[in-house]
């Protein structure tokens, strides 16, 4: 009789469905997975590293890089370390602004993870519905930042300037043009703030749509609900947060039992799963859709009756406007040494943390004084979450694997660093 | 950041916690305190494993979550390559490579320490409340009990440890390097560890293959490190 041997496969790091470069190695008797160990670092650059040899203002593009699909989000966590360490307050237009694009920036990453998540296990027209919207988010992201994606748009003491009054227009070609281009530039007539309104009003809808293709949808169901199953109890003993831990039922999330920023002035609640399963964290994050629309509203009405400064006025820290640069020698003489030496940043150490949208985003912070961090070390949500790969994906089958890693959201910038 | 009620209220259940780790801890604590609203708890090696045993099974802590583990190398703390204090007439100019190691110590009292650290983040839910905890790894190679016993999540955490800074974790089930490639040598987070690395990749079409030699750039230093 011939002796039966468990099959060890490879997965990855170059498969489309392992969300950038994963390399699992499992161990399979027969389709069922017996352990998985993830090989992860192919996309490490060190970042903690780079971060320790640049003053702190210039670090702040690499945090974009690390969930580069929740960008400023990471940033926030990155100024208020050193906001807390240099004991400033930011201004509280600042702070409504920085809270309305954290909202944003976790429609942005939720829309990134439902279309994936979604064409991983096999719905590809979710991907297409997820991409109409984020396309509009990154438009305001340009308006405001300059770039699509890596905005670096917050800075210690506040962020890099006020809301622009206009947003960009389509131009007139052979395929936009008369109806069809005055159509598409209806919302964007106004300032920045009546086109995100215009988005709130109708994104909305957009998620009732998203939940007709999903949420009663049998595939769907046949291919999330009771898979990767965690009990609350192991959720908090492998280090889970965000929407992995909510997921499993426990209403914990920063953004109100640790208010940050002007969380504690907002409106909202917190989805909670019940069982803990992948369709459960699908509802949790579904939810958390209509949440962020509600608090992103609040922020516009705020943020259009009162008008204010953005950003400190002390240049020792904030640079200072272009203008005072170009015309008072005291100005150029502060950005001449922001430029060049930055700033430095009194003896301690500090841990701040925000509710990114895959979880609790953190960095920790140690400064001994001078114009660079001693040591900056980034706690990113997917790290902790894909340590539980192996025990999440344990007695599924081959193709579930597929869906745990949609499920827990995994992005290799933050988890490689 | 906080309104100000929250920032009272934060700060009495600092106070309280730091109180009452005092107290729990006396025999075993180097120091506890409060600084910029986080508490921070200074522990010994040898008893690692039982006040963290503590921290998370007692009714005053129950720290129920390991959020975040990581190294520390205090080689350098407080070493700036560019001297500021040179009186009213003149300037230092920067520096060259071959100095960059050690150029000026700051003048403050560095309290002597061993070089490497541990610090554990806590979370606990049922307090709402952070703890950090610091322990200093004795000998060389630097050693320390693993906690993955007591927080799961320790593993994946004290494998980037000991990929990045080569603290070896005694317990830990699995400990092999996480981060870096395949085959890596040295540990790159350590203060002594070159920005550039020390060895380069490459594809090399003759020996149709990938090739690692070493680097080829040059170390350099675009802003210098100063203390003001």
């Amino acid at each position: 009789m011939p002796e039966i041997h468990n099959f060890t496969l490879n997965f990855g790091p170059q498969h489309p469905a392992a969300h950038g470069v994963l390399r699992l190695v499992l161990e399979l008797d027969g389709e069922v997975i017996v352990r998985a160990d993830p090989h992860i670092g192919l996309l490490h650059r060190a970042t903690e590293k780079l971060a320790e040899n640049k003053p702190y203002n210039q670090s702040i593009g690499y945090m974009d890089r690390l969930d580069y699909v929740s960008m400023m989000c990471n940033e926030h966590a990155y100024v208020s370390a050193i906001e807390r360490l240099l004991g400033i307050e930011v201004p509280i237009r600042a702070q409504y602004i920085r809270v309305m694009f954290d909202e944003i920036t976790r429609i942005l990453n939720h829309l990134m993870w439902i279309g994936a998540h979604a064409l991983d296990i096999g719905a590809m027209s979710m991907f297409l519905y997820a991409f109409r919207e984020r396309e509009d988010l990154m438009d305001v992201y340009e308006a405001v930042s300059g770039t699509r994606m890596h905005a670096t748009y917050y800075r210690p003491g506040g962020v890099y300037r006020d809301l622009p009054d206009s947003m960009p227009q389509y131009d007139a070609s052979r395929w936009r043009k008369g109806a069809k281009l005055k159509q598409l530039n209806r919302a964007r007539e106004g300032t920045l703030l009546d086109f995100v309104e215009d988005f709130t009003a109708r994104f909305p809808g957009c998620v009732d749509e998203y939940e007709t293709l999903l949420t009663d949808n049998r595939i769907w169901k046949q291919r999330t609900v009771d898979i990767g199953i965690v009990t609350p109890e192991r959720a908090l003993q492998l280090g889970f947060s965000g929407p992995m831990l909510r997921g499993s039922g426990i209403a914990w999330d920063l953004r109100k039992k640790q208010p940050y920023a002007v969380y504690d002035k907002m409106d909202f609640d917190i989805p909670v799963g019940a069982t803990g399963d992948s369709y459960d964290r699908y509802l949790v994050r579904i939810e958390e859709f209509r949440q962020s629309n509600r608090i992103i509203k609040q922020c516009i009405d705020w943020l259009r009756a009162n008008p204010g400064p953005v950003i400190l006025e002390n240049n020792k820290i904030a640079s200072p406007k272009r203008q005072q640069m170009k015309g008072e020698m005291e100005g150029l003489i502060h950005h001449f040494k922001l430029a060049t030496e930055g700033y430095c940043i009194p003896e301690g150490e500090v841990y701040a943390a925000v509710e990114a949208p895959k979880g609790e985003f953190g960095i920790y912070m140690i400064s001994d004084g001078a114009n660079k961090p001693y040591r900056l070390k980034i706690r990113a949500p997917g790290f902790a979450h894909l340590a539980a790969m192996d025990e999440m994906v344990r007695g599924h089958m081959l193709a579930d694997v597929v869906a745990i890693i949609g499920t827990q959201d995994i992005v290799f910038g933050e988890v490689d660093r | 950041m906080e309104t100000p009620n929250n920032k009272n209220i934060q700060d009495s259940l600092s106070g309280n916690l730091v109180d009452s780790l005092k107290k729990r801890f006396a025999d075993e604590l180097v120091s506890c305190d409060v600084s910029i609203g986080d508490v921070t708890l200074e522990i010994p090696a040898r008893h690692l494993l039982t006040v963290c045993r503590a921290l998370r099974d007692e009714s005053a802590f129950e720290f129920e979550q390991l959020v975040d583990l990581c190294g520390v190398d205090y080689a350098q703390y407080g070493i700036t390559n560019w001297d500021t204090d040179t009186g009213s007439g003149s300037f230092s100019r920067g520096i060259t490579s071959s100095t960059l190691a050690n150029t000026s110590a700051r003048n403050i009292d560095m309290p002597s320490r061993e070089r490497f650290a541990v610090v554990y983040h806590l979370l606990s839910h049922s307090n709402n409340q952070r703890l950090r905890v610091r322990t200093y790894a004795q000998s060389d190679p630097p050693r320390l009990g693993s906690v993955v016993e007591i927080w799961n999540s320790a593993n994946w955490f004290e494998r980037e440890a000991f990929d990045l800074f080569g603290i070896l974790f005694e317990g830990h089930p699995d400990l092999r390097r996480i981060l870096t490639d395949y085959g890596f040598i040295g540990y790159p987070l350590r203060k002594d560890f070159p920005l550039t690395g020390t060895m380069e990749t490459r594809y090399d079409p003759e020996k149709k293959r990938v090739t690692y030699e070493p680097v080829s750039i040059k170390p350099r230093t675009l802003v210098p490190r100063v203390i003001r």
